[in-house]
């Protein structure tokens, strides 16, 4: 389980998160929604000790993330895959070393084991084929799928994704909501996704958290978000700015 | 006035503490960078790539500056001689200031121009693209992967690089003297053996290491906390080159004054 409370966390003169709180249960799927520059990307950052909260507690299974050492932080993050916003992929690698890099730091795998569990990853994100290609070499959304092969590579009990569908077509979109749905039938992984694409967002998630001026303003299933009477949520959900001047 | 000297005080006051600071973060990476000795297995696959692409790839550029340096340092040595010194320290001045000085020096600057620059952009353009935050979530330590490869292969690969075109500097000087200057080679042979000691060669080993740890750990270092995109990466290369120039010449002065 995933648990932030509290937490704080300021870049210079912006407070970006200003008392956050979430909890992201084994096995579900809990989308964050929110406005691009909201600080999404950072509540994900803390959870793999990218960032250190300024105050709070970021705890994933009872541990607080902030007090692990080298070892345990590694160990953790072989637990967790990440799935970046324009993927991240290593552009001098292939697709096939990319997916490789996090089965190396595995013990006891063998070459041939990591070049065949990479390869299985890649046809599980319909890329089988695409191994010896260049990330230059393909398309954005191609590019996010292999993304989510590379973090899914090691069998991670949590995965997270920051906006998986920012800058893709509608068909794509639909095609990474339906491959995260799949991921999470078949290696059975609990999900954060952080998104301010509303249909993915309604589509995989078992529960979605409104994030809004540094904390969480509403909390619920997807059904129960999309009828709330709060006026902030409903100007983001609507995207209606002249409710938000209601409120102001 | 009053209020003019106050800014003129803050002004320096806030310089120096960036200064500082930047040190500071300097040593921090490069304390990372040591701790990442430990784990072999993740960077000792990786020198050997790094020390062909910041050594032998260099070599060219190297060893053009050092033949034509060659070539004017026996001119000149020449030209001033004329009349007053034995024209047989012709051999003696290419030989000792390619050996102890301009070897190292232009090889130094020339490589922080195209190491420092390239390991700057280059990992200034992963930081900024997220590549070096995919690596810490796979477990990788980045100082370990990125950093150690590049400084141990500029560590050991500029002192070679040097050593090389430092030779040719020499050879550059023995064929000028010959062709242009109706020297013989034994004269030259004579003034090249005049004044050298082994020193020399060890001193020209220091240094060139040290500008070797220079220009890779500052280009990684720039490259590192780079922010901004293709302007913040610009920006880190340039800067990789600038203080890599500035701290080699800073070095050169001090192995002269404390080792010579």
């Amino acid at each position: 389980m995933i648990r932030l409370r509290g937490v704080h966390r300021a870049f210079g003169e912006k407070v970006v998160l200003k008392g956050f709180d979430l909890d992201v249960p084994r096995g579900a799927t809990v989308a964050l929604i929110g406005a691009s520059g909201a600080g999404k990307s950072v509540v994900l950052k803390h959870i793999v000790g990218l960032l250190a909260a300024d105050r709070g507690s970021v705890t994933v299974d009872g541990r607080e993330v902030a007090e692990l050492d080298q070892e345990a932080l590694y160990a953790l993050r072989r637990r967790v895959g990440y799935v970046f916003q324009f993927a991240a992929l290593f552009d001098s690698m292939t697709l096939a070393h990319n997916v490789e890099m996090g089965l190396r730091r595995i013990p006891g795998l063998s070459s041939r084991d990591i070049r065949r569990r990479a390869a299985e990853c890649l046809e599980l994100v319909d890329l089988g084929g695409l191994g010896d290609r260049y990330p230059a070499e393909i398309s954005g959304g191609q590019r996010k799928r292999a993304g989510i092969a590379r973090a899914i590579a090691t069998r991670p009990r949590y995965l997270l994704y920051d906006e998986p569908t920012t800058g893709l077509d509608p068909v794509t979109t639909t095609v990474i909501g339906r491959l995260i749905l799949r991921l999470r039938e078949e290696i059975g992984a609990t999900g954060l996704v952080v998104t301010h694409d509303l249909g993915t967002a309604y589509e995989v998630a078992d529960s979605m958290a409104f994030l809004h001026d540094g904390r969480v303003r509403a909390h619920g299933a997807p059904g129960e978000i999309r009828i709330s009477g709060d006026p902030v949520v409903r100007s983001f959900i609507e995207g209606a700015p002249e409710l938000m001047e209601t409120i102001a | 006035m009053a209020g003019k000297t106050l800014d003129f005080v803050g002004a320096t006051g806030r310089a120096a503490l960036r200064f500082a600071a930047t040190v500071g973060e300097w040593g921090v990476l490069m304390q990372d960078t040591i701790r990442g000795l430990r784990a072999v297995r993740i960077w000792g696959g990786l020198v050997f790539e790094q020390m062909m692409r910041i050594g032998v790839a260099s070599v060219p550029i190297a060893l053009f500056i050092a033949a034509f340096t060659g070539i004017v340092l026996a001119l000149q040595a020449s030209y001033t001689f004329t009349g007053a010194v034995p024209v047989y320290l012709v051999g003696s001045l290419v030989g000792k200031t390619m050996i102890i000085e301009l070897g190292p020096v232009l090889t130094g600057l020339a490589l922080a121009g195209r190491v420092g620059a390239s390991i700057a952009a280059e990992l200034g353009t992963m930081r900024v693209t997220e590549q070096i935050d995919a690596l810490e979530t796979m477990a990788y330590d980045p100082a370990a992967y990125l950093v150690l490869p590049r400084v141990l292969a500029g560590a050991v690969m500029f002192p070679a690089v040097t050593l090389l075109a430092s030779t040719l500097g020499i050879v550059a000087g023995w064929l000028t003297a010959i062709q242009l200057l109706e020297m013989s080679t034994p004269e030259f042979v004579r003034g090249l053996e005049a004044f050298f000691v082994p020193f020399d060669v060890v001193f020209s080993v220091i240094k060139s290491f040290s500008f070797g740890l220079t220009v890779t750990s500052l280009g990684c270092f720039f490259g590192f906390r780079t922010r901004g995109g293709a302007a913040g990466v610009g920006r880190a290369a340039t800067s990789a080159v600038v203080a890599s120039s500035m701290v080699i010449l800073v070095f050169d002065a001090f192995w002269a004054a404390v080792l010579l």
